[in-house]
């Protein structure tokens, strides 16, 4: 199976890149990260404040399993539509530092899209240690699903 | 946590990831290894060290040298490490354009 979402981490270098080719136009794919409702509904989040403009900031929040609320949230720095956002993210309370988002879109076809997410972190510990928290998401997110699907065999 | 032995520690260092292809081909000895660099000897033994702690390199007695491999094994766990990661997103993202399709649909 062709991997659709592909992680670059050059050993030694404080960034990440990650990039994803979407089966959706340019128009829609951009959409997903600019109107509220939908970026709660695929990130799982709820949006506090999302200005999406030059000098803008963002805030979201989520809620874990145990209640605990865990704000996210970054100042906008570029705003070009349907082509990039350049962004700063930040965990709130997490005691990690803030990161350098640069999300660039792009038209492949009509149809397809691809995003291009260029992060950059302040020192080569504090990415090891994001992958590390991606690390157990990721499982995480198998779990759930696994989860879900022994649950409908039960039924 | 002892940081020497994180393998992410350990391939941070550019003279480390060059030992690491440099005995990518062939096992090497110290001495073969430290010709290559224009540091100290014990600079490249230490960088050995660092390497052999935490299992990117084995040793190999053979006669009265010691000569260092490379263990593809714990190399594939550098790999293994951004897989989840990259998951967490694929799944993320999977989600994004199952939504968006919606939205498609609709116009």
């Amino acid at each position: 199976m062709e991997l659709k979402t592909k992680v670059h981490a050059e050993e030694g270098k404080q960034e990440l890149i990650v990039t994803r080719e979407f089966d959706l136009p340019l128009e829609l794919l951009f959409r997903a990260y600019t109107e509220p409702e939908i970026l709660e509904e695929w990130m799982g989040t709820k949006v506090l404040k999302l200005e999406n403009k030059k000098h803008g900031s963002w805030q979201f929040e989520t809620t874990d399993p145990a209640g605990n609320k865990h704000g996210f949230s970054g100042t906008i720095h570029d705003f070009v539509p349907e082509e990039r956002i350049t962004r700063t993210f930040e965990m709130e309370n997490s005691g990690f530092g803030v990161q350098l988002e640069f999300l660039e879109f792009e038209k492949l076809t009509e149809d397809t899209s691809k995003l291009r997410m260029h992060i950059i972190y302040k020192t080569l510990e504090e990415r090891a240690q994001y992958l590390k928290i991606g690390m157990a998401r990721g499982m995480g997110l198998a779990h759930n699903r696994l989860e879900k699907a022994a649950i409908k065999f039960k039924k | 946590m002892n940081l020497r032995r994180d393998v992410f520690q350990a391939i941070a260092d550019p003279t480390r990831r060059a030992i690491l292809l440099l005995v990518a081909t062939h096992a090497m000895t110290a001495g073969a290894i430290a010709a290559n660099f224009d540091t100290a000897r014990p600079t490249v033994s230490k960088h050995l060290a660092i390497l052999t702690e935490c299992e990117l390199l084995k040793q190999e007695q053979n006669g009265r040298e010691i000569y260092y491999h490379l263990n593809p094994h714990k190399m594939k766990e550098i790999a293994d490490f951004i897989e989840p990661f990259r998951k967490m997103w694929d799944d993320r993202f999977n989600k994004l354009e199952d939504i968006m399709k919606k939205y498609q649909t609709k116009k």
